[in-house]
């Protein structure tokens, strides 16, 4: 019971990053209709930033967090001015080429600007560990900040999309970009504010990765990133709690698979179940069915 | 527009095959003016291995300590009066890439390999050694079958050899009976190693409680694993896998309160130097290595120290694997008295010959000596982690 | 009939390219002038080429992103170096390549028809992510299985070589992540293109025939094609299948030029697909001529920036990124499309001048 208390958790622990990984996915797929392969190497430069600030530079966890969300915010906006944005109303296939593009680009800058050499990553989260039953299951301090974190997110996203100016502005241009254009939406404007949030996102993303998993080498976001495409469509790509329950459920089925059927061929499990939900159900779990027009 | 994209796209390609053409003369007069004129001769020593890629670590390691022996030689006069130029391609550990890189090495003039680093591409590589009868000698192919050809040999232990030698000293030393495995199925080496431990347990009346893998995809969440090892009981967990990941398998048993005594082979050499990595988590650690860079013994304490002044890094075995290597490459080229200007066959039937004969005191063991299958004669050291350092045992 | 002769034309170019390339690149390596790394590349070039191109009939005829066309590769990698370890194994090479083939690529066809069953329900982007769900398990599962073979037959398991039971004299053919080993190489460069001309000949007919038209035309507008009575899925699948018995068919080829095989994520995972990705949208959606050409200048180019040594693979991504932006940005295509014209009216300008 208790271990499978554990594996539970760390389901779950796992599953929040994938689910703030994911929500980047989605929102700007939302949005902009392209799926940002360079996602995942954005949570490593994350992760890179907080480990100069703080290793190297001895600055404090916050404003190396604090930092590395700028950087990251930074690095999204300019990748989507200068490698998509001029890519807006081709066809869909070139933008995806291009996004992969991008991040062999940022794979290969950080492996020759940090070397190859596996960096060892210290925590910024320094919360002490619980136990429950007798010590037979823990949670570290990063797995309750992760979670948290996962919550606030996803809370502050919902708050900011359905209350504010700049969020109803995303919703438009997520329906119909030309009806927005017509209502006096800035969509250029809109589409960068969505890389801006999704890359700060990613930043978050990579801290707590690099916490939870301390090492951090120019591949680390490579899977996640993957793992996080997957459940980003797991839930319905486009729908901000569909991530959210999709990168959990992600993290959790994984984790059982490891424990109970086979830790090889746990990623060939992930991938069965996902092609069984879309069976079920093509359009995700909180996916929008669109009705096509003739 | 597409005929625009057609054309473009056929220029480019003609223009690559041009420079295919060129780049081919420049080898060709290379490799004569090499052979030719005997004041230029050198020997020229290839390598490949991952320098990009998850695995660059290694390969850049391997790359380093061959560079550093060759320089060491050079300065020291060469290898029978020729200096040594060493060539080094990435193959990103992919064996089609390997052989690509072998190819290129070739164009290059490369008379001798000291590689491949990773034992997947090695395998791909020592068949095409094999074919055009050249020297190979791999620093850390770990992989029964690379030594199979005749032409190729090995500096570092194969994967019997170390999932044997583990088994045994755990029995000998009495350290565990019931012992658990987490190894890295995605990765020959560490696959390679698992099975012959498995095997060998029998033998040596050890009990195997539990073996969990996991893939190169998956490689920081052993959350999982370590709860399964640690509800089966296990006294000793086996990690046959590299530094990096064990020290997270490390941090999160110690996360989750379970302190088996861990056990590691000479992937493992290199933990205590990962830069941040906190010490205490690695506390009665054991490893099966080759090589300790905390030696105070010569010829290592030298190596180290070099390594370190034209580096700024602390070598790893697969450096000290790859510095030992040319050092064998170099007595036997010296004890069967090739000249550069022989063919690249001659060399290696000559070096074939004499790898039997000769001995070296390397940094990864003394007085090395090779059998004729390929293997080196050396003993593993067991070191135990003690208060944040490697104690010999 | 007119129209019929350009398209006769331009596959005829199609295919004399390929033949000009053959033996361009045979009477280099005849006469002694072609560097070992390009004889190594000749039939690597020949396998992505088909790769490249079977791709190109699910993607570019019938508008389907694939993100796991590696795993039908690997799956005939895998069914020719079986055969090559076991029944091929007395053959003479020329037999046993041909039957290796064949067997790949049925086997891929096989799983082409089972995958596609669920895969092509679906659309867009959604379909892609559950080819590329299929690659993964396949992959995942290939790298993970055990097989051997004594005199009782082959065994299997997915645990380790031990748990097979060999009896004695018995061979572990699939050693897991260690993949197969001693494969004979016994593929060249003559019979691969062979197989490119074979992989350009059923696309092409394909593509130019009565069933073509229908699956570009469901690629077109599903709606309007379903209402003219074209049966959808039919089509779609007929595409699905055969681009995966062709890159079945590459994966043997694979698997008999190097003399050992793994299923890692380099060679038969999401990056490899990614890669014959870009040789479709880099040589043309739905253009074979293009991609035959993309995949060869894009297998060649990282192994020319070798000299960049750690710069190779950031200057690849750099001239990827900017071909893509040349090649499809709205602003650019727009700007190329002026110079023609320009081009075109200083022509025209100069002709009537001349006629002057």
């Amino acid at each position: 019971m208790a271990s499978f208390f554990s594996y539970l958790i760390n389901g779950i622990s796992l599953g929040s990053i994938y689910a703030i990984i994911a929500l980047g996915y989605t929102m700007v797929y939302g949005i902009a209709k392209m799926l940002n392969f360079a996602h995942g190497d954005i949570i490593m430069v994350g992760g890179f930033t907080v480990f100069i600030a703080c290793s190297q530079m001895g600055l404090p966890p916050m404003v190396g967090v604090l930092l590395s969300v700028v950087v990251c915010t930074l690095l999204g906006v300019t990748i989507e001015r200068i490698a998509y944005k001029p890519l807006r109303g081709a066809s869909p296939l070139s933008v995806l080429i291009t996004a992969i593009g991008v991040s062999y680009f940022l794979q290969n800058a950080a492996l020759i600007i940090f070397g190859a050499d596996t960096k060892s990553f210290r925590s910024v989260i320094n919360i002490p560990p619980v136990s429950f039953m007798n010590g037979q299951v823990n949670i570290s301090g990063e797995t309750m900040v992760t979670i948290a974190a996962c919550i606030v997110i996803m809370i502050t996203l919902t708050l900011f999309i359905n209350k504010t100016k700049a969020g109803q502005a995303m919703l438009a241009v997520s329906e119909d970009k030309g009806a927005a254009t017509l209502m006096g939406i800035n969509v250029n404007k809109t589409i960068a504010v969505t890389f801006a949030i999704g890359s700060a996102l990613a930043a978050i993303a990579g801290v707590l990765l690099c916490s939870a998993y301390p090492v951090l080498s120019s591949t680390t976001g490579a899977m996640p990133g993957i793992k996080a495409f997957v459940a980003a469509v797991f839930g319905g790509i486009g729908s901000i709690p569909g991530a959210m329950i999709g990168g959990i459920l992600l993290g959790v089925i994984e984790n059982f698979a490891k424990a109970y059927i086979s830790s090889q061929l746990s990623d060939a499990i992930v991938f069965g179940v996902l092609i069984l939900v879309l069976l079920i159900k093509p359009t995700g779990i909180m996916g929008k069915v669109i009705q096509e027009k003739v | 527009m597409k005929k625009f994209m057609t054309a473009a796209v056929a220029m480019a390609m003609a223009m690559s095959l041009v420079a295919c053409g060129g780049s081919d003369k420049e080898t060709a007069s290379a490799s004569t003016s090499n052979t030719d004129s005997k004041e230029g001769a050198t020997f020229v020593i290839g390598n490949s291995g991952p320098l990009t890629g998850g695995a660059a670590v290694y390969g850049n390691a391997v790359k380093n300590g061959i560079q550093l022996a060759v320089d060491e030689i050079n300065a020291a006069g060469g290898i029978n009066g020729y200096p040594v130029k060493f060539v080094c391609e990435d193959d990103e550990a992919d064996a089609e890439k390997a052989v690509n890189a072998y190819n290129t090495l070739k164009d290059q003039g490369m008379q001798v390999m000291v590689g491949t680093t990773t034992s997947g591409a090695c395998l791909a590589v020592c068949a095409e050694t094999a074919n055009d009868n050249m020297f190979q000698i791999t620093p850390s192919g770990t992989a029964v079958k690379i030594t199979e050809p005749e032409n190729v040999f090995r500096m570092c232990f194969s994967d019997p050899e170390q999932g044997t030698k583990a088994a045994q000293y755990i029995s000998e030393n009495k350290i565990a009976q019931k012992v658990g495995v987490i190894y890295d199925s995605s990765d020959p080496y560490s696959a390679g190693v698992y099975e012959n431990f498995a095997a060998t347990c029998k033998e040596y009346s050890l009990e195997i409680v539990a073996a969990e893998a996991f893939t190169s995809e998956n490689k920081t969440d052993f959350k999982t694993q370590l709860q399964k090892m640690k509800d089966s009981g296990a006294e000793l967990v086996l990690l046959p896998f590299y530094y990096t990941e064990a020290s997270l398998v490390l941090k999160q048993a110690k996360e989750m309160n379970f302190a088996p005594i861990f056990f590691g082979c000479d992937g493992m050499d290199g933990i205590l130097d990962l830069p941040d990595f906190d010490k205490s988590v690695a506390e009665g650690l054991y490893l099966l290595t080759p090589f300790s860079a905390e030696s105070t013994e010569e010829p290592t304490a030298s190596f180290v120290k070099n390594y370190q002044e034209k580096y700024n890094d602390i070598p790893i075995q697969f450096a000290a694997g790859a510095y030992d290597s040319v050092y064998v490459v170099k007595a036997a080229m010296e004890k069967a008295g090739v000249k550069p200007d022989m063919s690249v066959s001659e060399i290696c039937d000559a070096m074939k010959a004499v790898m039997t004969e000769i001995q070296v005191d390397g940094v990864t063991g003394k007085g090395v000596t090779f059998t004729k299958e390929g293997e080196p004669n050396k003993q593993p050291m067991a070191v135990v982690v003690e208060n944040g350092a490697y104690k010999l045992k | 009939m007119k129209k019929m002769s350009k398209k006769n034309k331009t596959n005829l170019i199609t295919y004399g390219m390929v033949l000009v390339f053959y033996l361009i690149m045979q009477g280099l390596m005849m006469s002694g002038h072609m560097s070992s790394l390009m004889k190594g590349l000749m039939v690597p070039l020949c396998y992505y080429m088909i790769l490249a191109v079977s791709l190109n009939i699910v993607v570019g005829a019938s508008g389907e992103l694939s993100l796991g066309h590696a795993g039908f590769m690997c799956i005939g990698a895998f069914t020719g170096a079986i055969f090559a370890v076991t029944g091929g194994k007395n053959l003479p090479p020329m037999l046993e390549i041909v039957i290796a083939i064949i067997l790949g690529a049925l086997v891929a066809a096989v799983f082409g028809f089972l995958i596609g069953i669920p895969v092509l329900r679906l659309k867009g982007d959604y379909l892609a992510i559950v080819t590329l769900a299929f690659g993964e398990i396949i992959k995942n599962v290939v790298s993970a299985v055990f097989v051997g073979l004594d005199s009782a037959g082959f065994h299997f398991s997915l645990k380790d070589s031990m748990s097979l039971n060999l009896l004695e004299g018995g061979e572990v053919i699939i050693n897991g992540p260690q993949g197969i080993t001693g494969l004979p190489r016994n593929a060249t460069f003559t019979i691969g293109i062979i197989l490119v001309f074979i992989a350009l000949f059923i696309s092409l007919n394909l593509l130019n025939s009565r069933h073509g038209r229908a699956i570009m035309a469901i690629r077109d507008n599903r709606i309007a094609a379903e209402s003219i009575g074209l049966s959808v899925s039919k089509y779609k699948m007929m595409a699905f299948v055969i681009s995966a018995a062709l890159a079945g068919a590459a994966g043997v080829l694979y698997s008999h030029n190097l003399s050992t095989i793994q299923a890692t994520s380099k060679n038969f995972g999401y990056n490899q697909s990614i890669m014959i990705l870009v040789f479709v949208v880099l040589g043309g959606i739905g253009n074979i001529r293009g991609s035959l050409i993309a995949a060869v200048v894009l297998t060649i180019l990282p192994e020319k920036l070798r000299f960049l040594s750690d710069y190779r693979m950031l200057i690849y991504a750099i001239v990827l990124i900017a071909i893509m932006l040349l090649n499809s940005a709205p602003k650019a295509v727009q700007w190329r499309s002026q110079m023609l014209d320009r081009l075109h009216a200083k022509k025209k300008v100069k002709e009537i001048s001349k006629n002057e």
